[in-house]
């Protein structure tokens, strides 16, 4: 394996970008405002992140994700990058990230950096690689642009305090729902450990964010918070396994996101796995769920209650599911009910409801006013009840065969 | 009918001029023509209507909605924006209802700006003009954006690359940024920009951060939409990375496991050797599964303190700060122990501190994670590790915090509130003294929690006592009960 002297820095960058792929987070939002006005540096976020180009895939490319290396000394069944698996190997130094880092930025092709890396030597070793590659991005060359770095969970504490200092946002995988099958399919993980790794950063978080007895402020640790990503579809965890994991990880390491990644076939796959490829629409309605649980005040009971076998619908939302099974709640006054109730309505969102109430304090919400404020009538229509509609048919037997993929039948409501 | 010509560097400011000085004037909307950019003599063909009366004030709001809607590319935008002025003096909630035909038209204009504003902050690709070595590096950049939206979206760039020198043409206006000051001039066309080397390198990238296992073009295209193409370096791989792409997955799934490579096995024995030297205990306990409870905390929380401590102090649980900090009593309760304790004369360095569970047991709502009382099997189950704290300590006296505690070790939680401040024998004689858990105490309303709390420091202060009577009550009587206490319940 020691071709590697020979590559140029284009070949390495396809190997390691190619080895990168398989993380689905992409975001570069949230966390401190800065900008380079000042004309001593360069960069800046604004709190929004942006995608600067999108893949065939459908994924956004708002970041330079790529792998410090993909040398690995782990054996994880479902990855490109484990020890076992004959892809061709490679790796850069870290004055090549920084190089490609800062091109990329300057020509308005990225919002900044994600670095992650297969564990070469050591954890410790591996981690300080990384931590020198953002230090020098932003001592050296002063960076303000956004940095994401993959935790290493058995690597120092130290070095973790570190990358914190330098990086927006951290993020160390849970890899696989529960802690049987990352067992089973990444034997060098401790899954304790990788809790432990996030109840850290979120214990260093809550130090820095308060100002001390003298009022100044320590440096913030990682502003965008944490994140992690769970691979769906590679073990046999049902969605409600899944969520049950993902609301107890919201809960006890504030994580910004969890990101659900549907196992995509790799190459050089290995054989412990079940090449059986999960719908890409599982992750979908995953997502749905996920959202269903932190912005609009679902239980996860309610939300896997409508799915007997543990699965969520794939061919109707989470949200639509629940309005079917629970058809006595409805239709809802939009011109009465309470905030808590708009939102359980299909088709209407929060900034929807944010309008239904900004606009009923004045007037009487008619249909056509529901069409303006971006509610999604398709959906909603049966659910709701304004000045001028008052829709029947909600006990229709076939009202879920009218939801239901081919999508040409909605019109015939 | 007037005619107002606004110009086209500048276009917000002199709408915002103009339109107040009509208003002012008491102009309605129907008597005034808007453009831009025409013949500038006719700008002062009509002489401006001197404002009359107050200045006119208007909503936040409708400040935001009007930055964005002039630059739309519809020509009757600022008569809409003037129109909605005109009508708001009457109707102040006009703005706030969402339903309203005219304010929804311009709030989809407004979006529609925006939506190309930010597209623009996206897509724009600068190449680099000069030789590097020039004191700041020079790029430029060929952007057609939707609508006349450069002096909007400029700002961002100037913010964004703040060290080195830029240009933005479009065919509107075109934008420079030279030793950190932004100028706009007209526009010029499409200027030669050269080949950057650096385009190649982004082009390696955009091959192959696509994953051809998962083809969804339409997503790619709601948000990248094809009139941007022309302009972006990495546009034109596109259609031979979908044309490609089922071949390729259809390979990878072809294609049979391989042979893991010699180094494998040699790498994987080297990792496999796991520093040992931790406290065997612990160890265990970390990988405790006697109780479901394990599943969703963190990690199991040990009870800490002097090996030789002579006092064991038993909560209930670990709760939030304790799961995430693997140590025992640092949330709240435990800071109420260490005021009342400092009050009393007990230091907690003096104890070994633990807990009857020793994993959080708690129901996650939404970013928090709510306390829940361990039953009885769960406390029966964790009773095995508790009494082997217990055996290696073998402490003189046990302090029992709360019901949890007391059901672990006496086997009942019952009439806490009678059996607080006396002492009961475990089978093997040692004294536990019961009092209430400090969460307890903070979890009272004020009114009751003066004599709770008072109770707690009377326990403590008893403790503290009996601790100082310690070596000498050893010697003499050998361990039986401090004098300051009532005498021990049989259990």
């Amino acid at each position: 394996m020691n071709n590697m002297a020979g590559l140029t820095l284009d070949e390495k960058l396809a190997i390691l970008s190619d080895a990168a792929k398989y993380d689905a987070s992409c975001a570069s939002s949230g966390g401190q405002k800065r900008n380079s006005r000042d004309g001593k540096g360069l960069g800046s976020t604004t709190g929004s992140g942006i995608c600067h180009a999108y893949t065939p895939d459908g994924r956004c490319i708002s970041l330079l994700k790529i792998l410090m290396t993909n040398f690995c000394i782990y054996d994880c069944a479902y990855c490109v990058n484990r020890v076992s698996s004959n892809v061709q190997r490679a790796r850069f130094s870290p004055e090549e990230v920084v190089h490609l880092t800062l091109e990329f930025y300057r020509r308005n092709y990225i919002e900044g950096l994600f670095l992650s890396s297969g564990i070469i030597r050591s954890p410790d070793e591996t981690m300080a690689d990384m931590v020198r590659i953002a230090r020098s991005l932003r001592c050296e060359h002063h960076f303000r642009g956004y940095i994401h770095l993959k935790t290493i969970p058995d690597a120092d504490p130290m070095l973790i305090e570190q990358a914190g200092l330098y990086a927006d946002r951290l993020s160390i995988n849970v890899e696989l729902p529960t802690d049987a099958s990352v067992t089973r399919y990444a034997p060098e993980k401790k899954p304790a450990q990788i809790r432990k790794a996030m109840a850290d950063v979120r214990l260093k978080r809550e130090e820095r964010k308060d100002a001390s007895f003298t009022g100044k402020r320590p440096p913030r640790f990682a502003p965008a918070g944490q994140s992690t990503q769970m691979i769906v579809g590679a073990d046999g965890a049902n969605d409600a396994q899944i969520l049950k994991t993902s609301t107890r990880l919201y809960s006890g390491y504030e994580l910004r996101r969890v990101y659900y990644s549907a196992f995509s076939p790799i190459p050089d796959s290995s054989a412990a796995l079940p090449l059986v490829r999960p719908p890409l629409m599982r992750e979908h309605r995953l997502y749905q769920a996920d959202w269903l649980l932190r912005f609009y005040g679902f239980d996860l009971a309610e939300i896997t209650e409508a799915a007997p076998d543990g699965n969520l619908d794939l061919e109707i939302d989470p949200k639509l599911a629940w309005a079917l099974a629970n058809r006595h709640r409805f239709p809802v006054d939009v011109n009465r009910a309470e905030r808590e109730l708009l939102l359980r309505i299909p088709g209407v969102g929060t900034k929807s409801t944010q309008r239904i109430l900004a606009t009923r304090r004045h007037r009487t919400l008619r249909y056509e006013d529901l069409r303006r404020m971006g509610v999604g009538l398709k959906q909603a229509r049966p659910f709701l009840t304004a000045l001028d509609w008052h829709p029947r048919g909600l006990d229709a037997q076939d009202l879920r065969a009218r939801f239901a993929p081919p999508p040409e039948q909605l019109q015939l409501i | 009918m007037r005619r107002v010509c606004l110009p086209e560097i500048g276009t917000f400011d002199a709408w915002r001029n103009e339109a107040r000085a009509l208003l002012g004037a008491g102009v309605p909307p129907e008597a005034v023509l808007w453009s831009r950019g025409e013949a500038e003599a006719d700008l002062f063909s009509e002489p401006l209507p001197t404002p009359e009366g107050a200045p006119v004030s208007v909503s936040k709001g409708f400040v935001e909605l009007a930055r964005l809607v002039v630059w739309h590319r519809d020509p009757e935008r600022f008569a809409r924006l003037y129109a909605l002025l005109w009508a708001l003096r009457g109707e102040r909630h006009l703005l706030e209802d969402r339903g309203d035909a005219r304010v929804d038209r311009l709030r989809k204009m407004a979006k529609d700006v925006s939506r190309d504003r930010h597209k623009m902050t996206a897509f724009v690709r600068f190449r680099e003009i000069d030789a590097p070595g020039a004191n700041r590096r020079r790029f430029a950049a060929w952007f057609e954006p939707t609508h006349p939206i450069l002096e909007l979206a400029a700002p961002f760039f100037a913010s964004r690359f703040g060290d080195m020198d830029w240009s933005i043409f479009t065919p509107d206006l075109s934008a420079h940024f030279e030793a950190g000051t932004l100028r706009f001039a007209p526009a010029v066309g499409r200027p030669e920009i050269g080949e950057d080397e650096a385009e190649e390198l982004w082009r390696t990238y955009f091959r192959n951060i696509f994953n051809p296992a998962r083809l969804k073009v339409e997503a790619m295209q709601a948000e990248m939409p094809q009139k941007y193409w022309r302009n972006l370096p990495e546009a034109a791989l596109i259609p031979e990375l979908i044309a490609g792409a089922q071949a390729r997955a259809e390979e990878m799934a072809r294609a049979a496991p391989t042979l893991p490579p010699l180094r494998a096995e040699r790498i994987l024995a080297r990792a496999a050797a796991v520093p040992a030297g931790r406290d065997g205990f612990v160890e265990a306990l970390h990988g405790c599964r006697r109780c479901p409870l394990w599943d969703g905390a963190t990690q199991a929380v040990p009870g800490e303190g002097p090996p030789d401590a002579r006092l064991m102090i038993v909560g209930e649980q670990p709760g939030d700060q304790e799961d995430l900090q693997g140590r025992p009593f640092v949330g709240s309760a435990g800071q109420l122990f260490d005021a009342v304790a400092a009050r009393v004369g007990l230091r907690r360095e003096q104890a070994y501190v633990t807990n009857a569970v020793k994993h959080f047991k708690f129901t996650p709502r939404g970013r928090r994670r709510l306390h829940q009382a361990p039953n009885a099997g769960e406390i029966q189950q964790c009773r095995w590790w508790l009494d082997l704290e217990r055996e290696r300590l073998r402490p003189a006296l046990i302090l029992a915090m709360g019901g949890t505690a007391a059901e672990s070790l006496t086997g009942s939680r019952a009439r806490l509130g009678v059996r607080r401040g006396s002492v009961e024998r475990l089978e093997d004689g040692t004294p536990v003294l019961l009092t209430w858990h400090p969460s307890y105490l903070l979890r009272l309303p004020d009114a009751q929690r003066g004599a709770a709390e008072a109770g707690f420091e009377a326990d403590l202060r008893q403790t503290a006592l009996w601790l100082r009577e310690l070596p000498r009550q050893e010697s003499e009587e050998g361990g039986a009960a401090p004098r300051a206490m009532r005498s021990p319940r049989d259990i």
